[in-house]
Order: C-alpha cells, then structure tokens, then sequence
C-alpha cells in the first residue's frame, strides 16, 4: 500500500488547521493576554510605552464609586434581563410549536429584533424613550395608566429598567428559536406517555417538559448572560452611562477609562471584571454538553 | 377558546417584538409637523399617519447624508472578511470533522470557546495592536480584526455541518484511486458549498451588526460602517433627524431580517451542537 503525504491524515489535518490555529492564537490569545498584562501597567494611549504599576490599577477602581456601580449595574441588567428572557422564551416557545395561520409571518416578525444590528435597535428604542415625544408615554396617557410623566432614560432607576427591557427584547427571540429546537428533541412517547397518564398541561410543561429541556434552556441563558454582559452598544446608545454615570456597566466604562480616558490600564482592569461571567459561563456550558453526551447514549 | 388564547398570545410576542420595527417605519415616513408633537397631547395619535406620507426623510438619508457611503465601507469590509473566513475557517472545519480524530474535538471545542471571550475584554488591547500596525481609523483594523469572532464560530459551524454529511462519496472516491488530497481538493469543495453558503451569511451579518471594534477603530466620519455611523454620525449637532436616523435603520433591517429567516436553523445548530444531539 502506498503512502505519500498526500494520503497521510493527520499531515493533511495539521495543515489545513494550522491557519485558523495561528490566527485565533496570533488574534485572540496573544490579545487576551494582553488585556490581563495591560491591567497591571500604567499605559496610555498617547505613547507605546508602558511600565508595571502592581495592582495601582484594580486598587484604584475598587475604591471608585462609579466602577462598583457599574459592576452592580452588570450584574443588575444581566439577571434581570435574563429572567425576562427565560418566561419570555418558554412561552413563546410553547406557542410557536403549535401551528397555526400565519406562522411564518409570525416567525419573521419575531426574528426581527434578533437580525437587526443591536445600534440601530438601541437608537429605535432611544426614540421610543424620548423624554418629550415617547409613543410609551403617549399610549399610557392615553389609556389613562399614568398621569404624571416617565423620564424614561433621565431617571436612574427607569433607564436601568429600560436597558433591562431592550436586553430581554433583543435576546428573548435567539433563545425562543434554541428552546424549540430542544422541544423538537424531546422524544414524543414520553410526552404521550404523560397524556395516557392523565397529566394536564401544565403539569406537563413543569413536570415532564421544562425538566428535559433544563440543558438547552440553560445553553440560551448562558449565551444571553454573555451577550448583556459583555454588551457595550445598548446602553452607550441609550444612556452613555448616563445621567450622571448611574447606569454605567463595565463595558461602557472600560471604553470610557481606556478609549476616551486614554487610561489603557485602567480600562482593562475595569474589562478583566467581566472574566468571572465568563469563567462561570464555560464552566457550565461544558458541564450542561458533558451531560446531554451521556444522556444521549 | 384554546385556539383564541394562541392567537391572543402569537398577537402578543409579534407586539413586543415587532414594535420598535413599526416605530422605525411609521417615523421614516411622517411630516415632521405630525412627527414632533409632544406625547403630552393625548389629542394627537402618534401610532398613524394623521398627515399623508412623505419620503422627505429618505431622500435626506440618500441625497444630504454619508449613508451610501456608509453602506459602500460595510460591503467593502464585508468582501474582505468573508474572504479571509473562508480561506481559513472552512479548511479547518472539514480537518476537524474528517481527519483529526479524536484530539480534534478537543481543539473543535477550544476554538469554539474563543468565540466567546467578548470584544469588549479585547478592545483595548486592540487598540495598541492596531496603533502599532498604523491602522488606526482605516478600514483595515476592521478587516484585520473582525475574523477573530467569525473564524472561531464559521470553523465550528462547517465542522458540524461536515459531520452531517455523510462519508459514502469521498470514501467511494479514494477506492476509485483518489489520494486523501485529491479528495479534499476535488470531491470535497462540492460537498461542503451548503457550509460555504452559511459562512459567507454568518460573516455578512455579523459584519452588519458588530460596533465596538469599529466605535473603538474608526473616528472619521467618511470610513464609518452602517450601524457604526446611523447611532453616532447621523446625529447633526444637537439635532436628531429621527426620520431619516429610522429609515437608515429601516433598510439596513429587512435584508438582514430576511437573511435571518433563510438561515435561522443552520445557525442554531451551531449554538446547540453539543447541548442537543439527533
């Protein structure tokens, strides 16, 4: 039997891989590193020089107000939006299994806020919360639900709900579609075996269903809890952290620090922060893939 | 009754999530005097048209903007990363699927990984990597660095698509004589169009959609991308155009909305691979 280079797999595999290799290691790695390197230094964006400043970087936004709201802020959009996005999906995905007239239309409209690039929905929704001309606030008038008048996003506390809401409302599609793929996947005679033995639908949905669909429901939420987290877009759009940085979260203030502030160090310090979602996220994930593997078998 | 209850809830979903694209659409094309009356007259319905159509605002998106110009850069730096995704995600995808066996579902899985460390920790580092390479507010930094986030998915998007199809013909052809090179080259690119297909839509999309590295990169307003220069370069002064900045959102929307739909199940097997098997 012959065998020439051209027949020998793992050359042939080394190679055709070694391009992606480099470049994610070249891209991503060397980068990453960086990021963590840059958080100990005193760089700036002024000249390419830079020296180890210790940890003068995390002690500095540990003491700052600012960062240890915008860290709370994170952590207050990513949950919250998020628990929106689990109802909203489950629902959602309990009604887009059915068939229906115009389920198609339905789908379309319902990808929508998935498709569009996330700056141009952010300044949409910075339309509709307009402090003088919000169709939201015109509709609650009208309907005689409020009478006094919602500064949606000079309000701390409503623009915090209004990044929540524009969160959940770019996310809640994306994890719709994931869930119904998993509700396609739940074998049919055990749901069946369920209506034999006398089990309503909502004894289904919480007893039968949501459990088997515990994986793929929690893959969504993990993607979502990275996609808020780490997002900078909405709420630079929609606030810039504003009014008066209360509804700064770590990625607008790590731009603001190191791109506009010109302090690098400091706004990779403020970056690194988002590592443990990221950390807690991956773990997870393999652990939920590791588990779906073996119950597969 | 059950049936009403789906509607009602169908009807509902579609509201919220449909909304803001009927906003974009109904302000793109009001008068300005029915656009800018305040919410407090609770006389004056802002949901219709109470003053017939115009396309004044569109024809200030195409005749008094950078729009097109804008559209122009985004098709410009789309060309050039699709190109580099393919060159290099979709060789590395097959090698994962067919040839590098078992310590190949490990890389598969760390490459896959790489897709989530957020442009938002890389930002900055970024930033002195493109200083150093000169690339600061061209173009290139965003071609230079926007394979970062298509590679790693494209190469885990045409490895699982390339599971999926089944092993029979290039098998057929190395009994026919074929060496595994002459597979690759000659048998496989046939195979592997499908996955082709999805990587060039993977990577217009999210070259459509991305805006920190092009906030962080780009500072001219002539070498902004789409979604980079509506938010931030549409803005005229304090003045905001709300009817053009809607109608800029509007068209970029639907063809991406559409391109969505066509492809929504291929990308969700993407993120589910691994959580949901078969």
């Amino acid at each position: 039997m012959r065998r020439t280079l051209a027949d020998r797999e793992d050359v042939l595999g080394v190679a055709m891989l070694a391009p992606a290799l480099a470049y994610i290691v070249l891209l991503v790695g060397v980068p990453f590193v960086l990021a963590i390197l840059l958080s100990f230094s005193n760089a700036s964006a002024g000249s390419l020089s830079f020296e180890w400043a210790g940890w003068r970087n995390y002690a500095a936004i540990i003491g700052d107000p600012i960062f240890l709201r915008a860290l709370r802020n994170t952590a207050i959009v990513t949950i919250g939006s998020q628990v929106l996005v689990i109802v909203l999906a489950t629902a959602a995905a309990q009604v887009f299994r059915a068939t229906f007239r115009g389920k198609h239309l339905a789908r379309l409209v319902l990808l929508l806020p998935w498709a569009v690039p996330v700056s141009l929905a952010a300044i949409a929704w910075t339309w509709i919360f307009d402090s003088t001309f919000s169709v939201l606030n015109w509709t609650l008038k009208a309907t005689h639900l409020m009478h006094g008048w919602l500064y949606w996003l000079g309000d701390p506390g409503l623009a915090l709900a209004a990044i929540i809401i524009v969160q959940a409302w770019r996310i809640f599609p994306f994890a719709t579609v994931i869930v119904l793929a998993g509700l396609s996947s739940i074998p049919q005679d055990v749901v069946e075996a369920s209506i034999v033995d006398g089990a309503g639908f909502w004894r289904r949905l919480f007893q039968v269903e949501l459990p088997l669909l515990l994986p793929v429901v929690a893959v969504a939420v993990l993607f979502g809890v990275v996609y808020t987290a780490t997002d900078l877009g909405v709420v630079y759009i929609l606030t810039g952290g504003g009014p008066a940085n209360t509804t700064q979260v770590l990625p607008t203030l790590a731009f603001q620090r190191g791109v506009l502030g010109a302090d690098l160090g400091q706004g990779a310090a403020i970056a690194v922060f988002l590592l443990p979602f990221l950390i807690v996220f991956a773990a997870l994930m393999l652990r939920l893939a590791r588990r779906a593997e073996v119950g597969a078998r | 009754m059950k049936r009403l209850g789906l509607y009602a809830a169908a009807a509902g979903f579609m509201i919220f999530a449909g909304f803001p694209f009927y906003w974009m659409l109904i302000t793109a094309f009001k008068q300005n005097r029915d656009l800018y009356v305040g919410a407090f007259d609770t006389s004056h319905v802002p949901w219709i048209f109470n003053d017939p159509p115009t396309l004044e605002h569109v024809r200030l998106l195409f005749g008094q903007t950078d729009f097109l110009r804008w559209v122009g850069n985004t098709m410009l730096v789309v060309v050039a990363v699709v190109i580099i995704t393919v060159v290099i995600a979709v060789p590395a995808g097959y090698s994962l699927a067919r040839l590098t066996g078992r310590w190949g579902e490990r890389v598969g899985m760390g490459i896959f990984f790489t897709y989530l460390i957020p442009p938002t920790l890389l930002f900055i580092p970024f930033s002195r990597v493109v200083a150093l390479l000169g690339l600061q507010n061209s173009l290139g930094a965003l071609i230079l660095v926007y394979p970062t986030i298509t590679i790693p998915f494209c190469t885990w998007l045409v490895m699982g698509f390339m599971r999926t199809v089944p092993w029979d013909i290039e098998e057929q052809a190395m009994i026919d004589g074929y060496s595994r090179l002459a597979v690759i080259l000659r048998v496989a690119p046939r195979l592997i169009l499908p996955g082709i297909l999805t990587v060039v839509v993977f990577t217009f999309t999210l070259v459509m959609q991305e805006f920190v590295y092009a906030l962080t990169f780009i500072s001219s307003v002539d070498r902004m991308t789409v979604s980079l220069g509506v938010p931030i370069a549409l803005v005229r002064g304090d003045v905001y155009h709300w009817g053009s900045l809607m109608a800029a959102a509007l068209f970029t929307s639907i063809p991406l909305a559409v391109v969505y739909n066509l492809f929504i199940d291929r990308f969700i097997q993407g993120f589910t691979m691994g959580a949901v098997k078969g």
